[in-house]
């Protein structure tokens, strides 16, 4: 495939990542950070993310399984996964934990472990986006290539 | 001159230069080179964060764990700008970590979280954070936190500034030096740089750091112990910047030190005492409907008031002991005090308290009673009242309590050592001895000026007080835990003549947190030498629950350890009826000087443990003594008054759980004896301060 290709692939797969409500502004913010000092920014933002937020659906997943829940260690823990999603820009998981903590302070079992599904589908979704997103950066720079930058028009 | 020091203020040299020039221009480079220390426990965002701050030309320090960031603070004061923290960390309250920055450092310090509730910034903004960011944070808001450095330094180069410019830079702080220490910015902000950078010749880097970044300075522990040392001796509510500051003695330490840090402080126990609220365990305690069976006791109040003078004594006795006068008639000072001191004791186990002291910061029952003070405070002491305070006679619901003596006696000096002292006024307790009905006894007439704040909370179990577990809780001391203390009851000494005892009729209410109360007794007295020669009032020595003597030494609270006597407070003697042993024994004093026997022994029994004074109160003594009938119902107050009034005055103190002092009770050369026991026993006990032996003092 050729490099533009490629490129244009990269840029309509962004946008619709950001139409479809998986990313926000705030990866744009992520991208911007990325230089040519620190070329891999994002990606290793993006895995860190991945990486704590495994941690912390085991957390979840633990938690809500003890015969007394304790919903003020499950409500720290979304607090913090709301945080670092919010802050990558993954929008979907973000809102996805807020609809947990809902659950948490009125100590809905049910709800919760719903919720907590729903994180976790969020979260693979959106990973594998970034994955999707990430190879698609990788063949450009393969090519040598740059990675174009999203202008978003919203 | 640029951060030749490693304390400059800005890493770059060139941030320095337009520093220098004179405060509010800013450098070319400047806000670059901002010295940020980043704390937030999720991976993630720190990341994030670091790159956008680094992005911003910030020299950006991360850690994840508020401990981590503390400790960094501490071993680098001047290492930093700025601080920027999560709310929500595991280790610690992204807020308590703010009010150690603030404390301790006085950095500006950014709350951030992903919690945009009101509630959370408001959070925030009490306690004194600079801003509050919503994460996820943008880079544009990182820009500009600059401005809140800029913004405290300027403040405080206000008068820096105007005092000389800036730019003399090297000869400025020596100047400042030379001025007149009474200027107080400068001066403080020179001589807190000039404190930490020990050599003159940094001027330079004074320079630099003053024009950068104004000399902080740093509240250590002890600095700190001192604010809060000289703020409890002039009592929370009448703390200023100014006094404090004057207390403090402390050169270099300029008034607006002082009152910026007195600000944190004020919120900081403004935080804990909404949450630390006791729930009331004093009234529990107070009444405990142990045997506590308090007669009510005019005199006991007297007795309290330790000051008592002689006038007030008169009027004591003008006012029938109160008894008639009481609101309930039966006005048991005494054996409130009693039980107030009883519980204390148990309260105050000598270990325990001593700890509880130490550890216990909040609430300075007493401010300005110095039942235990630490010398500093005692020395602002001034009412004799006070020096009252420090007898800790461990007043020892008998029986059971020997042990307890000590522990109050010696507690009692703990519990001061916390700083409370009572307040001046506090001092003397005006024990609002309160009779059963909530009368309070000393209003009878007694009203010494000891307005005990006495939560006799369940310390006071002794079961054996029986008779002086009246609820008439002679003393209704407000316990009121919190700071009020000093406040509100205590009537303190100063109240010549028998003040009518604090309004506090039922203490019980106001006792929210267990005191212990400590009696302490001024040492000379011999109550128990008069009280044995009364024979026909035998009743006094039984009466007395707590028999206090106390000289009025005004000072005595340094030493008074020394003096302090183990009172026992001897519970249930006053009733004529039980005249038991238990009565008497409670109370256990050592009266005379005390040559430094604090340990207030008590066996049950025997008052003798405590001193070598020849007053013991024995309660088989006492009830020996006692003929047949101690008090007869109408004992005559009187008789038990006069016997009182014989007495020197002594106090005690009623400290809670923590050891703070909750309530000093001055009395005056009279022992506090439950009227309740003189004259019917049986009264129970609207509080229950009974006698409770130390031992069984459920702690």
């Amino acid at each position: 495939m050729e490099l533009v290709q490629i490129q244009r692939r990269l840029v309509d797969y962004t946008k619709s990542l950001f139409m479809e409500g998986f990313l926000d502004a705030q990866f744009l913010q992520l991208q911007q950070l990325q230089d040519d000092s620190n070329p891999d920014f994002v990606f290793e933002v993006v895995s860190l993310f991945f990486e704590d937020s495994e941690k912390l659906l085991n957390e979840l997943t633990i938690a809500l399984d003890q015969p007394n829940v304790d919903f003020k260690k499950l409500d720290s823990h979304v607090h913090q996964l709301k945080g670092s999603s919010s802050s990558i820009g993954a929008q979907r998981v973000k809102n996805a934990c807020i609809a947990f903590r809902n659950y948490c302070d009125v100590q809905n079992i049910e709800g919760c472990l719903t919720c907590l599904q729903q994180v976790k589908q969020e979260c693979y979704l959106v990973k594998n986006k970034f994955e999707t997103l990430f190879r698609l950066e990788q063949q450009i720079m393969a090519s040598g290539g740059s990675v174009p930058t999203i202008e978003l028009g919203f | 001159m640029n951060s030749s020091s490693g304390k400059s203020y800005m890493s770059t040299a060139s941030s320095s230069v337009l520093w220098k020039a004179g405060g509010d221009v800013v450098a070319d480079q400047f806000p670059a080179g901002l010295r940020v220390l980043l704390v937030d426990d999720d991976p993630t965002c720190l990341m994030i964060l670091e790159k956008m701050l680094k992005a911003c030309q910030y020299n950006v320090t991360k850690c994840n764990r508020a401990e981590t960031a503390l400790s960094m603070l501490r071993e680098n004061r001047n290492g930093f700008d700025i601080v920027i923290s999560d709310v929500h960390m595991p280790d610690m309250d992204g807020f308590k970590l703010l009010e150690h920055i603030g404390l301790e450092m006085d950095l500006p310090v950014i709350m951030m979280s992903a919690d945009d509730g009101k509630n959370v910034v408001m959070k925030g903004v009490t306690h004194g954070a600079c801003d509050y960011l919503i994460k996820p944070v943008r880079i544009e808001a990182l820009k500009n936190i600059w401005q809140h450095v800029v913004r405290k330094r300027k403040n405080e180069w206000k008068d820096f500034e105007q005092s000389g410019s800036v730019e003399e830079g090297d000869r400025q702080p020596k100047q400042s030096e030379d001025a007149d220490y009474s200027s107080s910015a400068n001066e403080g902000n020179w001589k807190s740089s000039k404190r930490r950078k020990d050599d003159e010749d940094e001027n330079d880097e004074r320079d630099d750091t003053s024009t950068l970044k104004k000399p902080r300075v740093v509240w250590s522990v002890e600095l700190h112990q001192q604010f809060v040392a000289a703020v409890n001796q002039l009592g929370i509510e009448k703390a200023v910047p100014k006094k404090i500051l004057e207390l403090m003695n402390v050169p270099g330490l300029t008034r607006e030190n002082v009152a910026s840090h007195l600000q944190k402080y004020r919120l900081y126990l403004r935080r804990l005492s909404g949450v630390s609220q006791h729930p009331s365990n004093l009234n529990n305690s107070f009444m405990n409907p142990q045997d506590a069976t308090f007669g009510p006791l005019d005199l006991q109040a007297l007795a309290a008031t330790g000051q008592l003078p002689a006038q007030s004594l008169a009027t004591l006795q003008a006012a029938g002991l109160g008894r008639s006068t009481a609101k309930s008639g039966i006005p048991m000072p005494l054996i409130d005090q009693r039980n107030i001191f009883s519980f204390e004791n148990p309260k105050l186990r000598f270990g325990e308290v001593q700890q509880h002291v130490n550890n216990n910061k909040q609430t300075n029952l007493l401010h300005g009673i110095p039942t235990t003070m630490e010398p500093k405070q005692l020395a602002g002491l001034h009412h004799t009242a006070q020096s009252v305070g420090n007898m800790n006679m461990p007043v020892l619901s008998h029986s059971s309590q020997s042990s307890q003596n000590n522990p109050l006696l010696m507690q009692m000096a703990q519990p001061q050592a916390r700083g409370q002292m009572l307040n001046d006024s506090t001092v003397g307790l005006a024990p609002r001895l309160l009779s059963p009905r909530g009368q309070s006894m000393l209003s009878n007439g007694m009203a010494t000026n000891v307005s005990t704040r006495i939560g006799v909370p369940e310390n006071i179990r002794a079961p054996s007080y029986n008779p002086v577990s009246q609820t008439s809780s002679m003393l209704n001391f407000p316990m009121n835990h919190t700071s009020e203390l000093p406040g509100n009851s205590f009537p303190l000494v100063s109240t010549p003549g028998i003040s009518s005892l604090a309004p506090k009729v039922a203490f019980q209410e106001d006792v929210n947190s267990e005191i212990k109360g400590s009696v302490g007794f001024m040492p000379s007295y011999d109550i128990f030498n008069d009280l044995n020669q009364h024979k026909p009032q035998n009743w006094e020595l039984q009466n007395v629950g707590m028999m206090f003597n106390s000289s009025q030494h005004s000072n005595s609270l340094q030493g008074n350890l020394d003096h302090t006597q183990s009172v026992l407070v001897q519970q249930g003697f006053l009733s004529g009826q039980n005249r038991n042993s238990t009565v008497i024994s409670k109370a256990m004093f050592s009266a005379g000087d005390c040559s430094g026997h604090v340990n207030a022994q008590n066996s049950n029994q025997h008052l003798n443990s405590l001193l070598d004074n020849t007053v013991r109160v024995k309660s088989e003594r006492v009830a020996d003594a006692a003929p047949a009938n101690l008090y007869p119902d109408h004992f005559g107050q009187e008789d038990l008054m006069s016997a009182l009034l014989k007495q020197v005055g002594s106090f005690f103190s009623l400290y809670d759980t923590d050891g703070d002092i909750i309530l000093l009770i001055l009395t005056s050369k009279f022992p506090i004896f439950l009227q309740q026991d003189i004259i019917a026993p049986a009264e129970n006990n609207d509080f229950d301060f009974d006698g409770y032996s130390i031992d069984n003092i459920p702690v």
